[in-house]
């Protein structure tokens, strides 16, 4: 069982399609390792044993009967608890939705479903996905499977935890400022943010519409490249999401060439300020491409002083409308203020009762955003910065075919560090948010660990947009010259969980 | 509510200049909601017309209805608009139960059509030609009622129930420019305006038009300036005024109120106002100020809609005649007298006689049945709406008296057998017998009986004294209970006298 559960989402794919093993078996020895784990990682929201087995039967006598759904088939996942699932609570991580059962399923989980992958069940996260640690979940947060006193990360800890713990060998989360990236670089795992509108966000509980992403979370890159392959394609569903295929992501993770290609350091983000170790195994990282025939090469993006600003008007001036719907009316949390309820102070005690802080300052922040008087000054300031961002990339994009950077500025930090400072808090995201910004995809691979502290490091790879494949492709191969140097994995160094 | 003093409506047009603005929600009838896929249907079991979308459940994501867009450009085109080549969605938020994500999807600064314009023709003959600002799309909202309290509005309400299946229905909304100049005329240009834009989308197809049922419905904004005064009043805005009748009489109301209110000293205050049929007046609504904050931004979960030059030219080759020409049009067909012609397109039957006389009625029979005994008919029922008869049925009773099959009494009575139901006038006829008598036999008879106790008659014709023959004609009619035919009845009686 124990090395069921260590082994890739590849590995079980491939030993599932030999009939090696049955998918049965996989699901219940991840099933296994929560019951033995999850009381301290706190992965889940909620967990579905009964029809993850039931799911991984289907696939198994699908297997039996030469009927092949995907190249995942039979691999169980756990999905991030902001994705709409017919047969499981979807919270959000927050009160006012609490026991809300959606009467429908996310694209995303109806291609999940398809593709034959059982879901193991609904991980944490910041409530709405507003965070970075998980400690803003309504539900208490998710510990750093290499650390339990620290955090991570978030908004998609959950995600990150569970497959840094051996609870699921894949994950799905969403990507609205890092909220994959992030999580994945402490935690030593791989998460994708794809282009915008390559997954549909339909069912997607909606934190800013125009920034959200849902991404995969893994443990190496090419489960990450088989796990968007799965996701990813038009919904028309979901009008933001593009026409086109972006192509095979599991060939590109195959390639394992950088030959050739232009890697731009982005000045702004070079590692100046960052921890030293995090640094340090940056630059160890740029010297491995330059040796392997890769071209190193500095891009200047000015506007990304700006980046964090614009990004903290637009997502609260979204969100502040995308969680107008959570009202008491038909769904979710109903609170009534004793006598004289009128419909506005039963929304308003709703809503007071319901949200937790840091969805009260954002959604006040961006009531305030976009307010006449004040549109014009942030949120419409906001907008044009966003405009100068993507011409930063543009740019930079020029001179390089992927730019690279630290995933985020530390290694996981402690409970209750940035949870009163919010200003610290939002500077985590710092390398991440502007591709949000500007659409385009981004991906956080492992990057060795930081010396001061023996925690996980990421780097950072952001392609143009549509071109999410030469993620994979130097993804990969970085991933693979780390494991020549450290001589395994380095989930691998992530000391063991107590058992229960 | 206490009905607001009024000022003579002439004394106010001598002290003010009138100053209206129309906006005007057209219900489109594509089979499915503006961004989901449910029926837009009318009349269903509450909350049945309903999905993750439009009733907003989390995660749920609006797409555009195609057919919406091209219902929208149509009205664009028939208004004389210019066609945005891009235009995005913005979101209006406000909470309101009835608002299932409490925005409301709609266009704010990229409206779909601009720059419009539109003839319109008062009963007194006079034209106006008003100017449109814009057009634009957007979703309806659910429909709420309210239990309890005395008022039928939200306050006081011991509960509400709501009913999404309008939630997401596609709407037109009309914006026209300030309309100056219509003087005393202002309250009738209003009717008309929304009469002819009613006309054109029904004429397009992409509404049922049907105002009873809100498929069309006006706001009517209205403003006062002193006479000779640049600056332009403070204005109201009186809601859902949903029939023409309504309409004239709202604006007028306003007019008069706000005179009233201007001429003693007062200040207009900008505000919403309820139009109340049955008390002939508008009530103050909640206030409304240019501050009014929707915090409109543009909708990030849509794409901008952008209509090729192509769609655009192939909608515009399917536009229907305009309004105003096929006016000129039937009016030059049907030989009408100026004023006749004005009065059916004030009673709003011009669709009516045009298909009965495409049914095979003579025009001025058409005329004559829509604009009399139905016209009637319609202002005695309580709803004031035109009975339940077709045109093909109209037409098929003018073709039975044209052929003399039966009289005018007669067609009378088969009409309201028509209307309670028992099926066409030819149906009627021979069901129950009431085909007028034309047998010289049977008619010769009846007079033979009537001069009986009229001996004098036969030489009074022969004298010449001809109103004689009536008491004779009347006379059978009875005896035949209507039946005869009264025409043959006068020819055999001089027949008879010339022996």
């Amino acid at each position: 069982m124990t090395d069921l559960i260590r082994k890739t989402a590849s590995e079980l794919a491939a030993l599932i399609s030999s009939g090696e093993v049955s998918s049965v078996e996989v699901t219940r020895a991840h099933l296994e390792r929560s019951d033995a784990v999850d009381a301290a990682v706190h992965s889940y929201l909620y967990q579905s044993p009964e029809a993850s087995l039931i799911a991984a039967a289907e696939a198994d006598r699908a297997r039996a009967a030469g009927e092949v759904s995907s190249p995942l088939a039979g691999v169980p996942i756990a999905v991030k608890d902001n994705l709409a699932t017919i047969d499981a609570p979807t919270t959000s991580g927050s009160k006012i939705l609490q026991g809300w059962q959606p009467p429908y399923d996310a694209t995303v989980v109806k291609k999940l479903r398809a593709a034959g992958m059982p879901i193991l069940g609904k991980t944490n996260l910041d409530e709405f996905a507003m965070g970075s640690s998980t400690e803003f979940s309504a539900f208490g947060p998710s510990k750093n499977p290499w650390d339990l006193t620290r955090i991570p990360g978030g908004s998609g800890g959950g995600s990150s935890s569970v497959v840094a713990s051996f609870q699921a060998p894949l994950a799905i989360g969403s990507d609205t400022g890092g909220s994959i990236r992030f999580p994945g670089a402490v935690t030593g795992t791989v998460g994708t943010k794809p282009t915008y509108g390559a997954v549909s966000r339909y069912g997607l509980v909606a934190l800013a519409s125009s920034l959200d992403q849902i991404g995969p979370v893994a443990r190496n890159v090419l489960d990450a490249a088989m796990l968007q392959d799965v996701i990813a394609g038009h919904d028309p569903h979901d009008s933001t999401s593009l026409p086109e295929s972006l192509g095979s992501m599991t060939a590109a993770a195959k390639k394992l060439d950088v030959k050739g290609m232009r890697f731009g350091v982005i000045k702004q983000l070079a590692g100046d300020g960052f921890q030293p170790g995090v640094a340090a195994r940056f630059r160890e990282s740029l010297n491995l491409l330059a040796a392997a025939g890769a071209e190193i090469v500095e891009v200047d993006c000015p506007s990304f002083e700006y980046a964090i600003a614009a990004y903290y008007l637009i997502l609260p001036a979204e969100a502040s409308s995308n969680l107008a719907k959570f009202d008491s009316v038909r769904f979710g949390m109903r609170v009534e203020p004793g006598e004289k309820a009128t419909i506005e102070r039963v929304m308003a005690a709703t809503r007071e009762v319901g949200f937790g802080p840091e969805v009260k300052r954002r959604i006040i922040l961006g009531t305030y955003a976009l307010s006449s008087g004040s549109y014009d000054k942030f949120y419409g300031a906001a907008l044009k910065v966003r405009t100068l961002i993507q011409r930063d990339f543009d740019a930079a994009f020029a001179k390089a075919d992927i730019l690279v950077s630290p995933t985020a500025p530390t290694t996981a930090f402690k409970f209750g560090d940035k949870i009163d400072d919010p200003l610290a808090m939002y500077l985590n995201d710092i390398a991440t948010i502007p591709a949000n910004l500007a659409g385009i995809p981004g991906i956080s691979v492992p990057n060795g660990l930081a010396e001061e502290d023996g925690l996980p490091v990421g780097i950072q790879l952001l392609a143009p947009a549509r071109e999410d494949a030469r993620l994979y492709q130097a993804g990969a191969w970085l991933e693979k010259a780390h494991e020549e140097i450290w001589g395994k994995r380095m989930i691998d160094f992530a000391p063991e969980l107590e058992v229960n | 509510m206490a009905k607001a003093e009024l000022m003579n409506y002439e004394q106010a047009l001598e002290q003010f200049e009138v100053v209206i603005g129309l906006e005007v929600h057209v219900e489109l009838n594509t089979n499915t909601k503006m961004f989901c896929g449910c029926k837009n249907e009318f009349g269903n079991e509450p909350n049945t017309n309903v999905c993750p979308i439009c009733i907003a459940l989390p995660g749920a994501l609006p797409a555009v209805n195609k057919t919406a867009v091209e219902s929208s450009i149509k009205i664009g085109l028939a208004l004389g608009c210019e066609i945005a080549p891009t235009g995005r969605f913005a979101r209006k938020n406000y909470f309101y139960p009835d608002l299932a994500k409490n925005f409301q999807t709609s266009q704010y600064d990229e409206p779909i059509a601009f720059e419009g314009a539109l003839e319109v023709e008062v009963p007194s003959g006079a034209v106006h030609n008003v100017l449109i600002e814009r057009a634009h799309m957007e979703e309806d909202a659910g429909k709420l009622t309210h239990i309890g309290g005395s008022t039928g509005r939200i306050q006081g309400a011991e509960y509400s129930l709501v009913d999404y299946n309008r939630a997401g229905v596609p709407l037109v909304e009309i914006v026209t420019k300030p309309i100056y100049g219509a003087g005393s005329e202002a309250p009738e240009l209003a009717a008309a305006y929304v009469r002819s834009v009613r006309e054109i989308v029904k004429g397009l197809g992409v509404s049922d038009a049907r105002m009873e049922r809100g498929n069309v419905r006006c706001d009517a904004n209205v403003s006062l300036r002193k006479k000779g005064a640049e600056k332009l009043g403070t204005r109201t805005e009186t809601k859902n005024v949903n029939s023409l009748r309504s309409i004239e009489r709202a604006v007028r109301y306003e007019i008069q109120r706000q005179a009233h209110i201007l001429a003693n000293g007062g200040t207009i205050i900008q505000e919403t106002r309820h139009w109340h049929e049955d008390k002939g007046a508008t009530s103050a609504g909640r206030p409304k100020s240019d501050a009014d904050d929707y915090r409109y931004f543009p909708e990030p979960d849509l794409v901008p809609v952008q209509p090729s030059r192509e769609l655009i030219e192939s909608l515009r080759a399917t536009l229907p005649e305009k309004p105003a020409d096929r006016r000129k049009r039937l009016a030059g067909e049907w030989g009408f007298s100026e004023l006749e012609f004005r009065d059916v397109v004030n009673a709003d039957l011009l669709d009516q006689l045009e298909e009965t006389v495409a049914a095979g009625a003579k025009p001025q029979a058409a005329r004559k049945w829509w604009m009399g005994e139905l016209a009637r008919i319609a202002n005695e029922s309580e709803e004031g709406a035109i009975p339940n008869i077709t045109p093909a049925q109209v037409a098929e009773l003018a073709k039975l008296i044209e052929d003399g099959k039966i009289n005018d009494r007669l067609a009378r009575e088969v009409l309201g057998y028509v209307l309670a139901g028992e099926g066409s006038p030819a149906e009627i006829v021979s069901a129950r017998g009431l085909e007028v008598v034309s047998d010289d036999g049977a008619l010769i008879a009846a007079i033979e009986a009537a001069l009986a106790t009229q001996p004098d008659v036969l030489d009074a014709i022969r004298e010449g004294r001809m109103q004689a023959a009536g008491q004779v004609i009347g006379a059978v009619m009875k005896a035949m209970a209507g039946s005869a035919d009264a025409a043959r009845v006068r020819e055999l009686l001089i027949e008879m006298a010339n022996k």
